[in-house]
């Protein structure tokens, strides 16, 4: 069924349609609207089988679900920027004990100074947690992409906490039409949780033991194992999926053209006008493509390395900072293509809620494309500053 | 090269702990006069190890130790009603002063 | 006895705490899910292949039992399984009154049907004896020393019950492991309530408080007897039971045993403090008319 909706209610409905025992959260901007969505469906008796918290903070929200998921429930939650980062201390822990809490991350900037407007400093200060982490460019792929992060979570080959970033306001809030999933298709395609262990007096087994250090390592490898494993399961799930619904977004990333010099790679909603501002300069003649970076967590190293292979000139558009080095993003593309002679461009956009018009798009990728910039890091979209004690 | 069982997330066997024989932690044991002991529980009851129990023995409820797991705390010592435990010092501390 | 919590755990000898959880799961019959925090009672009975425990348990972390356990319910709720076991916490002292009170206050306000119990060792034992919000004043903590200027902790023993009460949950006790049979009779009193419940106990901490194991359940008894840890019982919001204390003892018969207290015979601001002391017992004294 297509309908114009908004990305908080693509969400709220892909996540109903998905059938969680357990939803808790706390509201922040621009996550809000999807647990107040939730909370109207469950309100009106739409979410059978499931308890809906709302928490006295996200770090009591996570909490709560890895209780309910160690119970045996199937776990759904949201938040944005500081919600995230006060919830850190409890993803790591979940993911260390194998919980498949699946989660939307609304991207926001984080303070100080306080902005509620998109970048994805937040999920990026999450990144070495355990968590499978995937970013969507538009509402429709967010929307189908919520029962793939429930499957691939509770894959027994798996068992992670999986976050599904979006970008906050720029999608979470923008109107958008959308197809929307059926309780059928999905339900086909979405087992119910059968947790290979759960707390039950039936079997008294002991959760979060802790692990002196002949133990400790193991269980750090095994969940880098896991985390390999996902690839697969990701790749897998995504494709089966693409074959039912009809909407193909790629593996874990997308190109637009393969005989690109210079390449684009962004990841989230940016994509969409880079993407369109690559075909204009590839209808002058211009050799430019996007890489499109879906899977940030398990990171696709090879599919990267291939994807530029005979590019010239790459230029990461970073939305977030990893002060005091390079962009995180950078940081896995230098590392996918170590040993290549390759020109990299850092350029951070868009911290903050800073627009980032179609122009300096343009700007950006034609410099990059006439040599009229050096390779490195820089801002762009920035204006001069100077800092002062006032 | 030892393999080693990682349970799934940090999940563990209940009642392992049974492996540690605690036993030898204490330099006193407690030991129980059964012609004293009315088997009231007391010391089954505050026992922080869960090692003394009251069981039928010769046709008589009585408290036993179990000195695998007793660590010599002297709680049951200390809250029997009837006096019929005595802490006494393992032969290994019992060292000559000269 | 069944086996809901084996020996061959690393407790201290003449540890407070496993009295107060192996009574309280007798009680239960071992039908229960455990929620602990991070602390003494999860470090000796929940290594990796070394579990003591014989009822499913779960350890999250040091300021989350409340929430984890609020979960579970849940869980259990949505799964219609919740006639599997009660909920049950096993949080410490510095868990409950300080760096988890957040969470706490969270499960009571939305008032989960989850027992919740303050094993009150009355400090971060764990960790070494630091200073939590229920030390009592004058105790020589590592991080409330008492020196050449300072008599060790200044601030009071917060007030949990009265906060717990305060939430407006159906139950509230306090308890001592000086008497088990107590402890057992209100945790069977408390899950007869729906709803979030709190039970604090006290706990003597060998370790902690410098004492020896047969001084454990003595001054534990004392610490009531001296009305410094009143025993009460509230049941939806009403005081409904306290236990009396026939010629209530002078607190230095609780404090001087303990090397906690010991500086406070001959620190110069000693004898301000164990003043202040005994005011407080006298204070609860009065409060909930102990005396007979
Ligand atoms: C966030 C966090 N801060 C600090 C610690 C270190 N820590 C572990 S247990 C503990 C004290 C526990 O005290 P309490 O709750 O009273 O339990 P007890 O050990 O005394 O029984 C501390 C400070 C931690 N594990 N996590
Ligand atoms: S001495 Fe302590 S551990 Fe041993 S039986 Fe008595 S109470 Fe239990
Ligand atoms: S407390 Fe004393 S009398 Fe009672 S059972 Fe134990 S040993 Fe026997
Ligand atoms: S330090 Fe104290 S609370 Fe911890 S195990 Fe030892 S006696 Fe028990
Ligand atoms: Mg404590």
């Amino acid at each position: 069924m297509r309908k114009v909706v908004r990305g908080f209610y693509a969400i709220a409905h892909a996540v109903k349609l998905c059938k969680p025992n357990v939803i808790c959260a706390y509201p922040i901007t621009p996550q809000t609207e999807i647990v107040e969505n939730l909370a109207a469906m469950h309100a009106e008796g739409e979410l059978e089988n499931c308890e809906y918290i709302t928490a006295e903070s996200e770090f009591g929200a996570a909490s709560i679900l890895v209780g309910a998921s160690a119970a045996g429930a199937r776990t759904f939650t949201a938040t944005s920027s500081q919600g995230l980062i006060l919830m850190s201390e409890v993803l790591y822990n979940a993911a260390g004990m194998r919980l498949p809490i699946v989660m939307v991350v609304a991207n926001r900037a984080l303070s100080a100074p306080l902005s509620i407007w998109n970048d994805h400093q937040d999920s990026m200060a999450m990144r070495d947690a355990g968590i499978i982490q995937v970013y969507v460019e538009n509402n429709q792929e967010a929307h189908d992409l919520v029962p793939v992060a429930f499957r691939v979570a509770e894959d027994k080959r798996v068992m992670l906490p999986f976050m599904l970033c979006m970008d906050g306001f720029k999608l979470t809030h923008a109107y958008e039409p959308i197809e929307l999933l059926e309780q059928e298709i999905i339900d086909a395609f979405l087992p119910p949780y059968d947790p290979p262990v759960k707390m039950t007096t039936k079997k008294p087994l002991t959760f979060g033991a802790y692990a002196p250090p002949p133990y400790y390592m193991e269980f750090r490898a095994i969940m880098h194992d896991a985390m390999e494993r996902a690839r697969k399961v990701i790749e897998e799930a995504m494709k089966e999926w693409s074959s039912i619904t009809g909407r193909d977004y790629g593996g874990h990333t997308f190109t637009d053209y393969d005989e690109a010099e210079v390449a684009v790679v962004a990841m989230g909603s940016i994509v969409s006008m880079a993407r369109d501002v690559a075909e204009e300069m590839r209808k002058e003649g211009k050799k430019v493509g996007v890489l499109k970076i879906r899977t940030f967590r398990p990171f696709p190293a090879d599919e990267v390395r291939k994807a530029l292979e005979n590019v010239d000139k790459v230029i990461v558009l970073e939305r977030a900072l990893s002060l005091g080095s390079d962009g995180p993003l950078t940081l896995e593309v230098k590392s996918a293509l170590y040993g290549t002679s390759k020109e990299i461009h850092t350029v951070v956009v868009g911290l903050g809620g800073r627009d980032v018009p179609r122009d300096l798009m343009v700007k950006i990728i034609s410099e990059v494309y006439e040599g009229k910039v050096k390779p490195g890091f820089r801002f762009e979209g920035i204006h001069e500053y100077e800092e002062v004690i006032p | 090269m030892v393999k080693v069982k990682i349970g799934l997330g940090g999940v563990t066997e209940p009642l392992v702990s049974k492996n540690m024989k605690t036993g030898d932690w204490g330099t006193e044991y407690p030991v129980v006069d059964e012609e004293k002991c009315t088997a009231c529980k007391n010391c089954e009851i505050y026992c922080p190890d869960g090692c003394i129990k009251v069981v039928e023995k010769e046709g008589k409820k009585v408290a036993v130790p179990d000195y695998d797991y007793c660590k010599g705390c002297w709680v049951c010592f200390t809250v029997c009603p009837a006096d019929a435990i005595k802490m006494e010092v393992k032969e290994l501390y019992k060292v000559e002063v000269c | 006895m069944s086996e809901y919590f084996a020996p061959g755990h690393g407790a201290c000898p003449g540890c407070g705490l496993t009295i107060a959880v192996r009574n309280t799961l007798e009680a239960l019959e071992g039908k229960v899910f455990v929620s602990n925090s991070t602390g003494c009672l999860e470090i000796i009975s929940s290594m990796y292949n070394r579990s003591a425990w014989g009822v499913p348990y779960i350890h999250s972390l040091f300021e989350n039992a409340g929430a984890v356990a609020a979960g579970i319910e849940a869980a259990l709720k949505a799964l219609g399984r919740k006639d599997e076991g009660h909920v049950v916490v096993f949080a410490g002292d510095g868990a409950t009154a300080d760096i988890g009170i957040g969470t706490l206050s969270g499960m009571f306000d939305r008032n989960h049907d989850v027992l919740y119990i303050c094993l009150d060792n009355e400090a971060y034992q764990n960790t070494g004896n630091q200073q939590s919000g229920l030390t009592p004043p004058g105790a020589n903590t590592t991080t409330t020393p008492a020196g050449k200027i300072m008599p060790g902790k200044l601030g009071r023993k917060k007030d949990m019950v009265s906060i717990a009460v305060a939430h407006g949950i159906p139950y509230v006790a306090s308890a001592s492991v000086a008497f088990p049979m107590d402890i057992r009779r209100k945790v069977k009193r408390a899950v007869e309530f729906e709803g979030a419940k709190y039970i604090q106990i006290h706990c003597p901490c060998v370790t902690g408080w410098g004492i020896q194991g047969k001084d454990a359940v003595p001054l534990a008894r004392l610490a009531v007897e001296t009305a410094l840890y009143p025993i009460v019982e509230f049941e939806n919001g009403e005081l409904v039971k306290v236990r009396k204390i026939k010629d209530r003892k002078p607190v230095e018969e609780y404090l001087k045993p303990q090397r906690r207290f010991r500086h406070l015979f001959r620190h110069p601001e000693g004898k301000k403090i164990l003043e202040m002391i005994q005011k407080i017992a006298d204070e609860n004294a009065k409060r909930y008319n102990l005396d007979i």
